[in-house]
């Protein structure tokens, strides 16, 4: 059974990695590879991997895809002159990638890693929560990567903020700084000035 | 029992296809985007798979952060790309360089 089910999930993988790369609207690949995060989502589910599989659908099918969804439907894009040479490079790409992949199966196939010299481990009991068990190890052993990761995050927002940032010079702005610095000198003038007499008074 | 093996041949699978992508759209910035995070996600399958079979929660700590690194990489990948839509009106990758200074 579990067989059957790694075996259909994996060619829906490959195949939806298959059009990610070779299908022609840039629309229709974010949508391939919002499948291809779905199906693997369900691999890591057979790997006993709970937590990452659905941080995984959150994260990246909820929001870095739709950020690229988001940006491939804002521009406007040409597509005739983006496929310019897909057709010269395909013999090439296709041969290093062929190439590249019979070197990576033979040494990581199942001459080294199958089952007899990597054993399948014993299932979790029933009460185990993979959850519990990755946040003992985070916030404890990596609780100063997981800080510098959330630096990282930081970092990406205001890089990603400074990037897009432009000012319009014909807008209005409030300037914050000088709202703040202004002195009672800058607003308010008082005059010395006699004072009048009354007039029209019988 | 799904061997080890089989895991780690998916994620070079998955790793060689994302490598052709990367080849064959050398213009498109977008489908180069998306071929890293295909990359990442074999890495990372190869991450949960050795986690699984060897018992170390270690891996899927690897998997977290390489999600966050991913996100900050795709973030500001995105922004890169709408400044130089924004500049030359197309996404060709050879018009990156006029973004410089």
């Amino acid at each position: 059974m579990e067989h059957i089910i790694f075996y259909i999930f994996s060619a829906i993988l490959v195949l939806s990695a298959l059009m990610v790369i070779t299908v022609r609207n840039p629309v229709h690949a974010a949508l391939f590879l919002v499948l291809a995060f779905f199906t693997s989502a369900a691999l890591w589910l057979l790997l006993e991997a709970e937590f990452l599989a659905l941080t995984l659908v959150l994260v990246y099918v909820g929001a870095v895809m739709v950020l690229f969804l988001f940006v491939v439907m804002m521009l406007d894009i040409n597509l005739t002159v983006l496929r310019e040479g897909f057709a010269s490079y395909l013999p090439v790409g296709a041969l290093i990638a062929t190439l590249i992949l019979i070197e990576m199966a033979l040494v990581v196939g199942s001459k080294n890693f199958g089952l007899d010299s990597v054993a399948a481990p014993v299932p979790h009991a029933a009460g185990y929560s993979n959850t519990q068990a990755l946040g003992n190890v985070l916030y404890t052993v990596y609780v100063y990567p997981f800080e510098i990761a959330g630096v990282i995050l930081l970092v990406a927002i205001i890089g990603a903020i400074t990037l897009t940032l432009r000012r319009r010079p014909q807008a209005k702005y409030q300037d914050p700084s000088q709202q703040v610095l202004v002195r009672r000198e800058d607003r308010v003038r008082i005059i010395k000035m006699p004072s009048e007499k009354k007039r029209g008074k019988t | 029992m799904i061997p080890l093996s089989d895991f780690l041949v998916l994620g070079a699978i998955l790793f060689c296809l994302s490598m052709a992508g990367i080849f064959l759209n050398r213009k498109n910035v977008i489908i180069l985007l998306m071929s890293i995070e295909l990359m990442l996600l074999a890495v990372n399958m190869n991450f949960v798979a050795f986690s699984h079979y060897l018992g170390d929660s270690a891996g899927q700590i690897f998997v977290f952060f390489i999600l966050t690194v991913a996100a900050a990489e795709s973030a500001i990948g995105l922004a890169i790309l709408v400044v130089l839509f924004r500049n030359r009106r197309a996404i060709n990758v050879e018009d990156m360089g006029s973004l410089k200074g």
